[in-house]
């Protein structure tokens, strides 16, 4: 505000003005499309730099750097008596690089990942339209269903980036940290790393999918919503609900079909001699919820009227 | 299962979910529309001559002749225990007999614990009772085709009875016992190792007293007797006259002796020869190599009562006398539930099937099965999981099949324990019942109690095994005292923790002579054991047991040379219940509903890309940039923002579009930009009608209610975000040019963000102009902008109209509109009150304004007013500025003019144009006052017409 008077007079457009003259000869020529409106590099170039982008990844990369702190700081206080069932998750998670990064995805993937696939589908569009950019966008014009298209590509690639990288980097901390043992499993079931690896891609890819139904009711309140906490906070809020109601047994076969139902199933592809019905059904049910939401989002923002 | 699926279905496509409706509709599927018939049968009278009849209900059937199954219930229950089974039976075409044992429920009599004498003589009456009945398929005359079913204290009966009477068909017998002595006084000490998996054959010295079962077997029959009929009431309404009352009060319904033998037992926790007599009598034992009907066994790892090695002496003598025979091993038991139930009883009804119903020839053992001779589930890797069932051809030592044997050597062969002064504290290890619950105790402690165990580790399994049946061991007890007992269970060792595999142990009672080392071979428990590769087990001996009773002398024992264990091994084929069955209700759900969901998507996309297909162009249009017809747009609310708006806008043009606060301008300009829909009308843009996201909006650039941009982009990369977003090549964007008109210097550089609302107005503006489009709309483009910006920005949007191109502006600011519009269109109240060429607008024949030099004499401009009100014609004359005066006459210009100057008035200026102000203000107070739009405005003429008359009045 302070320092653009700008007056120098060389008069503001008269650049404009004259590129536009030989140009209007040929008006009436097609518009050149390049590519198609809001491509997917072009949606990842506007939420790439933003600071909730930034802050999340940042956060997922600390998590593992936090844990070999936190456990480096435990042992130098020097109580390491007898714990609980929880501390000696803990002391397992020293073991290797394998059980660290198992750790990690079992203490993230209960909030963290569930907060992140929020964040990242759910905000991607009130976020255009609390900054006003998404009439913009539409005008620009990029047809409705493909901005949302553009907007759930990039979102649930994020969360798959994020899905990945977190098992990825805590066996990379954990192998620097605590050395590369393959999988110990206090159940006395161990893995060898060739054996444990593409368990855990497996486990990884259904945590992502069971991911999906919060990525997907956040991204549907995010076109009935212009304020980007209201999405977020509501997936949440659906998911936090959906697992109080899931303690109920009174629910009991209808909880199955319950987003989070099989939240916890991915352990099962760990075991020595896997069961895939529950991580099956998961899936199935999970996609059911995701591609319902990701329909009713669809529908709703193919018809509003944008006010914002 | 159906109906769940059901259920879950109509959770999926969103009906009404009541949780009511559950146990309704399972109702309505499990209520069989066959009531059974309750008749009181007579059968053989007691010891003491009562006469007794039994409680029998029968499942006929309506007609022909049908197999009949006697279905029998388990200790404690009643004929009612069965109900379901027998609907189950008796839709699949059997007479089903269901009666309450000697002894139990509305049944007279005393329990004689399956007596040959009693309760299978009853059993052997209904058979003639059957025999007798019109709907009962006969194999002779008297010789009811017949099966028989039972679990438990039935399983036993079925056993016993088919050992007794050729004419029962075929036998399913689940969680039984062989020799009731063995089940009760358990000895785990065997003379030779086994030749079939869970075989045992124990040394000729009774086990310890099994206390805790036998006082739980006990006291579920007293609590029958008091809930029972006559008996034990009886007794006591006779007084406590006699010591033999209030002995069948304690004894509730049971046989006196066998209460008697059982209470003594209980009290010394050794069996009394007549006691082992008598229970051996009680067992199907003597007479199971007599059984010819084929027979399926079902025996569970979840039971401590009884174990696998009564379910193998049972099937050892089937396999003897060659009956066709298949054995299940369930995980269920007397202690826990089966995660299997449902297949055991499916098998156990194709059993019946095949043997009873369709009269599959039994004479050949060999004849193939209707079931897998051996079916065994290996635990599940998680808790509360159904196990994975695995079947084998034969049942590893029997019909010529191998037991396969593998050793695990130990890496501790030696220890010492002690056996408490009173027997305690004793060793919790197998808690009856306990696992039911689904209490699951971390027992070590408590199981190993120091001084009171031994330890026994081996070494690590060298390669993944699973284990079926008994593992066994040698070692050498040296003891001093005569009367040794040992428990031994089975655990697993990884890193720090000690798991129990099984709440099972192996009790071992020897006779030595003190002093005097013994070797002794352990039947460690049946049961099934997974054990991957790097697993240690350890055997834990102890010398009390909490469930046995516990000999109170103490001793001192000491352990040495104990062998390798043998393990029984089997690799059976998998069976995997999900894949076996195809897949489960559930999937199918699931994957119904995500299809259906797919479905619905693929009909919405293809209906909605159709009909985008059929959106009128209109060609006569194509030359025209803009054209508005006939919009309408009402909110939710019932606002109607927009009323049948129509305008247009030629190329060349600067179109102003003016109105108050609410006048629809915004409204107007959204829909034009296909932002919200409209409720009738049409956008045509260069001839192309305009929705949500048209092609040709590539076309426009716009300015709405102010600019939109990402906070953290500078304002270059925002500009190359938004044309990045459009898709066009970037040589198309004119960025440099276009950065120009923002004239933003430096700060194009900068995060948006830290940019001044005049800043980001003007980027605005430049973003609208990106690629030089043929309709610019620019909404409010003034606001936030000082006066030197905003005059630098009046001749760029006239010169950028001269192009060919057209500009839609909209603006409060008359002033600003009046000088850079060619053309104004005025809203009001969702309605447009005028619209033309503003030159036309303001300019008007009756209106003439005269300048006046300045500083001219008051007194004279006023005396020259009044002069000129007073001539001919003249209606109005207004002094707007001490300089400017406005006539307003009925005469020719040059008559008004003559007329100022003959009043005195030095005219140095003559116009004819009013401010556009005035023209606005006439017709929006015009608009208001005469009950809005008598007359549509249909010509632009007549219109302007009506705008003068308003300026006279």
């Amino acid at each position: 505000m302070s320092q653009t008077p700008d007056k120098p007079e060389h008069v503001a457009g008269e650049a404009l003005l004259e590129v536009i003259e030989p140009t209007s000869a040929a008006a009436g020529n097609e518009i050149h499309q390049v590519r198609g409106p809001l491509s997917w590099r072009s949606e990842l170039r506007r939420q790439w730099g933003r600071r909730r982008t930034i802050w999340a990844f940042g956060l997922l990369l600390a998590l593992p750097l936090v844990l070999v702190g936190s456990f480096a700081f435990g042992e130098r206080s020097g109580n390491s008596g007898r714990g609980s069932a929880s501390s000696r998750i803990f002391d397992l998670a020293q073991s290797g690089a394998a059980n660290f990064s198992l750790v990690l995805v079992f203490l993230a993937s209960e909030l963290l990942l569930v907060l992140l696939a929020a964040l990242f589908c759910g905000d991607a569009v009130p976020s255009e339209a609390s900054w006003s950019s998404l009439r913009y966008l539409l005008v620009a014009p990029v047809q409705r269903a493909r901005l949302l298209t553009s907007k759930l590509v990039i979102g649930i690639a994020s969360t798959l980036l994020a899905t990945v990288l977190l098992p990825a980097w805590g066996l990379l901390v954990g192998g620097i940290a605590y050395g590369w043992d393959p999988l110990t499993n206090p159940l006395g079931e161990n893995l060898t790393w060739g054996q444990f690896l593409p368990r855990l891609a497996l486990a990884m890819a259904y945590i992502f999918v069971t991911l999906l139904p919060i990525a997907a009711i956040a991204f549907w309140l995010g076109t009935r919503s212009d304020a980007p906490l209201a999405a977020v906070g509501g997936a949440v809020l659906v998911s936090i609900l959906l697992n109080i109601l899931d303690q109920l047994d009174a629910l009991d076969p209808y909880r199955n079909a319950f987003p989070g139902h099989y939240s916890r199933a991915w352990q099962d592809a760990l075991a020595v001699s896997p069961d895939w019905t529950d991580m099956l059904h998961g899936a199935l049910w999970a996609l059911v919820w995701a591609v319902g939401f990701t329909m009713l989002a669809y529908r709703r923002f193919r018809r509003s009227d944008i006010l914002s | 299962m159906s109906v769940r699926a059901s259920l879950l279905a109509a959770l999926v496509v969103g009906s009404s979910l009541t949780m009511a409706a559950a146990p309704a509709a399972h109702a309505a599927a499990a209520a069989d529309p066959v009531t059974p018939q309750a008749i009181s049968v007579p059968v053989g009278a007691e010891p003491d001559g009562t006469a007794v009849r039994l409680d029998v209900s029968v499942w006929p059937q309506a007609s022909g002749k049908h197999p009949v199954v006697l279905l029998a219930h388990g200790f404690g229950g009643t004929k009612d225990s069965v109900t379901s089974q027998a609907n189950d039976l008796h839709d699949r075409g059997y007479v089903v007999i269901a009666w309450s044992a000697r002894g139990h429920g509305q049944s007279g009599g005393r329990i004689h614990l399956n007596d040959p004498a009693y309760e299978i003589a009853d059993a052997r009456t209904l058979l003639d009772l059957a025999a007798k009945r019109p709907d009962v398929e006969l194999d002779a005359p008297g010789d009811p085709r017949s099966g028989v079913m039972g679990a438990s204290y039935g399983g036993a009966l079925g056993l016993m009875l088919a050992g007794s009477d050729r004419r029962v068909d075929g036998v399913v017998s689940a969680i039984t016992w062989n020799d009731l002595a063995d089940a009760f006084f358990p000895q785990a000490a065997v003379t030779r190792p086994a030749t079939t998996a869970a075989g045992r054959s124990p040394i000729d010295v009774a086990g310890p007293f099994k206390q805790v079962w036998a006082t739980n077997f006990f006291l579920s029959a007293l609590r029958g007797g008091g809930q029972g009929a006559q008996g034990a009431q009886g007794a006591q309404a006779g007084g406590q006259s006699g010591g033999a009352a209030a002995g069948a009060a304690r004894c509730g319904r049971f046989d006196p002796t066998i209460c008697r033998l059982f209470v003594q037992a209980s009290e010394t926790g050794t069996a009394s020869p007549q006691l082992t007599a008598l229970l051996r009598a009680h067992s199907p034992k003597p007479t199971m190599n007599a059984v010819t009907a084929p027979t399926f066994i079902v025996q569970g790892v979840g039971d401590s009562l009884f174990g696998l090695d009564q379910a193998d002496a049972n099937v050892s003598a089937l396999a003897a006398s060659r009956t066709p025979y298949a054995v299940r091993w369930s995980d269920g038991g007397h202690d826990a539930a089966s995660t299997h139930e449902t297949e055991e009883l499916d098998a156990s009804y194709t059993w019946l099937d095949h043997y009873v119903r369709d009269k599959a020839s039994a004479s050949r053992s060999e004849s193939a099965l209707p079931t897998a001779a051996f079916t065994y589930g290996t635990p599940a890797g998680r808790a509360g999981q159904p196990t994975t069932l695995h079947t084998l051809t034969a049942y590893p030592g029997l019909s010529g099949a191998p037991l396969q044997t593998r050793q695990l050597p130990l890496s501790t062969t030696s220890g010492t324990l002690l056996h408490p002064p009173g027997g305690q504290p004793a060793s919790l290890i197998a808690v009856p019942g306990l696992a039911a619950l689904g209490v699951s105790l971390s027992t070590y402690q408590i199981a190993a109690l120091p001084g009171q165990s031994t330890a026994l580790d081996t070494e690590p399994v060298a390669e993944a095994t699973t284990v079926v049946g008994s593992p066994t061991l040698r070692l050498t007890v040296t003891s001093d005292t005569p009367d040794v007992t040992l428990f031994a269970s089975v655990w697993r060792v990884t890193g720090g923790s000690v798991t129990l595999t099984n709440p099972l142990v192996a009790p071992v009672r020897l006779a030595v002579t003190p002093g005097r080392p013994t070797p002794v071979t352990i039947s460690l428990p049946a049961a099934t054991y997974d054990l991957p590769a790097g697993t240690r087990w350890r055997v834990l001996l102890t010398s009390t047991e909490s469930t046995y009773s516990n000999s109170r002398t103490p001793a001192a024992i000491r352990i040495s040379d104990a062998s390798a264990l043998t393990l029984p091994v089997a690799t059976g084929a998998a069976v995997g219940g999900a894949v076996a069955g195809g897949v489960d209700t559930e999937t199918l759900l699931a994957s119904g509903a995500l299809v259906l969901l797919l479905l619905l998507a693929l009909g919405g996309w293809l209906v909605r890309r159709r009909r985008r297909r059929h959106l009128p162009a209109r060609p006569d249009l194509a030359d025209i940039p803009l054209v508005v017809e006939g919009l309408v747009k009402t909110y939710a609310d019932g606002h109607r923002a927009v009323d049948d708006v129509t305008w247009r806008a030629e190329k060349g043009q600067v179109v102003g579009l003016l109105g108050p606060n609410g006048a629809g301008k915004t409204t107007t300009m959204r829909m034009v930009m296909g932002l919200i829909s409209s409720d009738a009308g049409s956008v045509h843009v260069l001839g192309e009608a305009v929705s949500a996201g048209s092609r040709v909006l590539g076309r426009v650039g716009a300015l709405i209610e102010g600019p939109g941009f990402l906070p953290h982009l500078t304002g270059r990369q925002n500009l190359e975000a938004y044309w990045s977003a459009t898709g066009r090549a970037p040589e198309d964007a004119h960025f440099d040019e276009a950065l120009d008109v923002a004239a933003l210097g430096g700060a194009v550089d900068r995060p948006v963000k830290s940019y001044s609302q005049g800043m980001r107005q003007r980027l605005g503006i430049a973003q609208a102009m990106l690629g030089l489009p043929e309709l610019l709309i620019l909404d409010e483009p003034t606001n936030g902008l000082d006066p030197p910006q905003i005059a630098a920005m009046r001749p760029i949007l006239r010169r950028y109209a001269e192009t060919g191109r057209t500009v839609v502006v909209s603006s409060h600011l008359l002033a600003e509109v009046e000088m850079t519009c060619t053309h104004v269109v005025v809203m009001h109240a969702g309605r447009v009150i005028t619209q033309g060429p503003v030159a036309e607008l303001v300019d008007s024949d009756d209106t003439t304004i005269l300048d006046l030099p300045e500083h001219v004499d008051h007194d004279v401009v006023s005396a020259g007013v009044h002069a000129l009100e007073a001539a001919d014609g003249v209606t109005e004359v207004r002094v707007d500025t001490p300089t400017r005066i406005v006539v307003v006459a009925d005469r020719g210009r040059a008559e008004v003019v003559a007329a100022a100057v003959t009043a005195g008035l030095p005219v140095v200026g003559v116009s004819s144009r009013r401010h556009l102000e005035e023209v606005f203000l006439g017709v929006i107070s015009s608009a208001s006052a005469p009950a809005a739009g008598a007359e549509p405005a249909d010509d632009g003429e007549s219109l302007v017409e009506r705008l003068r008359q308003v300026r006279a009045r």
